[in-house]
């Protein structure tokens, strides 16, 4: 069935539900698949546990961001009003904790939201335009009404016959190949696989 | 017993009808209608009232920068500021975007953490509307200082004359929380926007269409691997945006606060402008989505029971800005200082009379009528009632600004101000303006959000009873729905 298993990215199975792709999600998970994804026009509550995701990590890169927010005002502030070019103003001190609360809270807020979308687009390795799911013709519906289980040729527990009968077993319908495509993607597949354990 | 039976099972059949919560998608509409009923609003050619409309608003939108350019040509003279007025319709043109930007992110993040999940069907044009208002808004501040082409002045970049930014200074504390605002409402809004833009891209039948939706849209492809990162982002956005559109109002409400004018030095302001921005925000919301609603046929996604939510919304802040004003008046004559009370004697009774009474028929006594069911369930009496508030809070920062100002502290330098056609004309002009920008918004962005919409009907939810039969009868929002069971 494969004539180029060289470009073969994975099996697709659609599944009818939200509730469908969760339960089929829990079993390929406790199937120990670890190169697989569900996709979905939502984000569907408790998929996470099923897939055994941890917490995600983008709230580090947003307390980067923030501390750095922080640390820069106050640089800002103390090195402009009191250290290069000290000026008396209304007889007020040169540096003080009240009225540099304000700065402080907006540059934190500011440099917390670039720190949130830079590690969101980090951690979800975007913006990548060409991926080989988008070579599947029933994937267009994955942002209408569609839920769609991927499992990725590349796991070592993948292997077409069986992975097949598995996907059709768990509920999957339309179950087809998702082929890279050689000329834009530029990290195929590996040519031989490991076999299924 | 048979009988009591019968009754007390009559009386839990009635209270159940009050009790079950309406759906938040009316009529019960499967996913791939609510993909449809927004993208056809993209997708379709404009309607013919939507190119009327674009065309009169696109021209009173040119007023701006005709009316700007003739101002930085000539000098900001030309509008009717004088001493002691030197702040009028700049600042209240100012005060009145930024407040009506608040309903969005009151509506994107606030709502959002308190799970208020009827939100989701009127943040998308919420959120647009913030960012248009902040533009308008940002226009005044940069524009007032006069020679514009200094401007780079208010931020701290190393110059030749070796001088900083005074950071004692709550003007400066203004440029940073307004910038920031405006900075990251983009972000989140354009967070917000990815799925929906996969949505667009995946259904484009024209290569432009799918280039352009598809480069905005990131290459979304909707995997749970980028559910789970954009969920968390989603949250800690919306959870630094509360703090945010509490800040920004309360910054500008510290320009006039931290003075010593009598009327404006007054520590009931910040928490008094955030309540009468997020009541100013919502007329605005509400002008801007009857009509939209009624256009496009989006009578399931945003039912009447958003309406009816939005006009408590109104009715809530509204009386808490009526307490406001009655506070400032019993604060006035409290402190017993002779300034202060005729500061506000004046702006009743004085020569603006007729701005603080519209003003306190606007925003204390038209909302009041937001008690009746009648007038939350019948969108064109809310169309017609919201008119006032936009009207009042427009009034409400030019009584704060002119009154206090014309008449202080010598009664030699006493003055009237009155507008000029200059400042009347951009008023106008940044009406026009937007209008156009959200006309615009319409058209080529969704505008409403769909995903989330979508994860507020009871097939999202994955622990529904009958996911495959019967989600037809119940529209019980994301709740087993066993009502009458």
């Amino acid at each position: 069935m494969s004539q180029r298993p060289s470009t073969l990215h994975g099996l697709g199975a659609e599944f009818p539900s939200a509730s469908a792709l969760l339960h089929a999600a829990e079993k390929i998970q406790s199937m120990g698949f670890r190169r697989w994804d569900v996709y979905s026009p939502f984000p569907i509550h408790g998929m996470d546990h099923a897939m055994g995701f941890k917490r995600s990590r983008v709230s580090l890169f947003s307390l980067l961001g923030g501390i750095t927010g922080l640390s820069t005002a106050f640089a800002l502030i103390y090195y402009t009003s009191a250290i290069n070019y000290p000026l008396i103003v209304q007889g007020k001190p040169y540096f003080a904790l009240e009225p540099s609360m304000p700065i402080f809270f907006e540059l934190t807020v500011l440099l917390t939201a670039f720190g949130t979308i830079i590690g969101l687009l980090l951690l979800t390795l975007m913006p990548r335009l060409h991926h080989p799911v988008f070579n599947w013709d029933r994937f267009k519906r994955v942002t209408d009404d569609g839920f769609f289980l991927v499992l990725e040729a590349t796991d070592p527990r993948f292997d077409p016959d069986s992975s097949r009968k598995l996907l059709t077993e768990i509920g999957g319908t339309y179950i087809s190949e998702i082929h890279h495509d050689p000329e834009l993607d530029p990290h195929p597949a590996r040519p031989e696989m490991e076999p299924a354990p | 017993m048979r009988a009591g039976d019968a009754s007390a099972q009559a009386a839990f059949a009635k209270a159940s009808d009050y009790l079950e919560r309406q759906p938040l998608v009316a009529n019960h509409r499967p996913l791939s209608w609510i993909t449809n009923h927004v993208c056809r609003i993209v997708e379709q050619p404009a309607p013919l009232w939507w190119w009327v409309s674009t065309i009169i608003f696109g021209a009173v939108a040119a007023l701006t920068p005709a009316m700007l350019t003739y101002l930085v040509a000539t000098g900001v003279g030309v509008w009717g500021l004088n001493v002691p007025v030197c702040w009028a319709w700049d600042i209240t043109n100012f005060v009145f975007w930024i407040g009506i930007g608040h309903a969005g992110t009151l509506i994107s993040a606030i709502l959002f953490l308190t799970r208020q999940k009827w939100r989701t069907s009127i943040n998308r044009s919420a959120e647009a509307m913030t960012i248009f208002a902040v533009i308008c808004a940002g226009i005044f501040p940069a524009f007032h200082v006069g020679r514009i082409w200094f401007a780079w002045f208010l931020f701290p970049i190393p110059n030749a004359n070796a001088i900083w930014q005074n950071f004692r200074s709550p003007l400066l504390w203004d440029v940073f929380a307004v910038s920031t605002y405006f900075t990251v409402s983009l972000i989140f809004w354009y967070l917000g926007l990815i799925p929906d833009l996969a949505s667009l891209r995946d259904r484009a039948t024209t290569r432009f269409r799918q280039m352009a939706y598809g480069l905005l849209s990131l290459g979304w492809r909707g995997s749970n691997r980028q559910w789970t990162h954009y969920e968390k982002a989603y949250l800690i956005l919306a959870g630094i945006s509360t703090p945010l559109v509490l800040s920004v109002h309360s910054v500008v409400s510290f320009d006039f606060a931290t003075s010593v004018v009598p009327g404006w030095h007054t520590t009931i302001f910040p928490p008094y402008f955030v309540a009468g921005a997020i009541f100013g925000g919502f007329a605005m919301v509400l002008t801007l989505l009857i009509p939209f609603r009624e256009l496009y046929g989006l009578h399931d996604l945003v039912t009447d029971k958003h309406i009816d939510n939005m006009c408590k919304i109104v009715l809530l802040t509204g009386s808490l800005v009526g307490y406001a004003y009655s506070m400032e008046f019993f604060i006035a004559w409290y402190s017993g200082n002779p300034f202060e009370i005729y500061a506000f004697t004046n702006r009743a009774f004085g020569p603006y009379w007729w701005a603080y009474w519209s003003m306190i028929t606007c925003n204390v006594v038209a909302p009041q009528l937001f008690w009746f069911k009648y007038c939350r369930q019948n969108p064109w009496v809310v169309l017609a009632i919201v008119m006032f508030p936009n009207t009042g809070m427009w009034f409400e920062r030019f009584v704060i600004i002119v009154t206090s100002i014309h008449r202080d502290f010598l009664p030699s330098s006493w003055g009237y101000f009155s507008p000029t056609w200059v400042d009347i004309t951009l008023f106008i002009g940044t009406i026009g303006l937007f209008v156009f920008l959200f006309l615009l918004f319409v058209r080529f962005l969704p505008m409403i959000t769909m995903f989330e919409v979508k994860n507020v009907t009871p097939e999202a939810d994955p622990h529904h009873p009958d996911e495959h039969a019967g989600h037809r009868q119940h529209g019980n929002n994301s709740q087993p729905a066993k009502a009458h069971a």
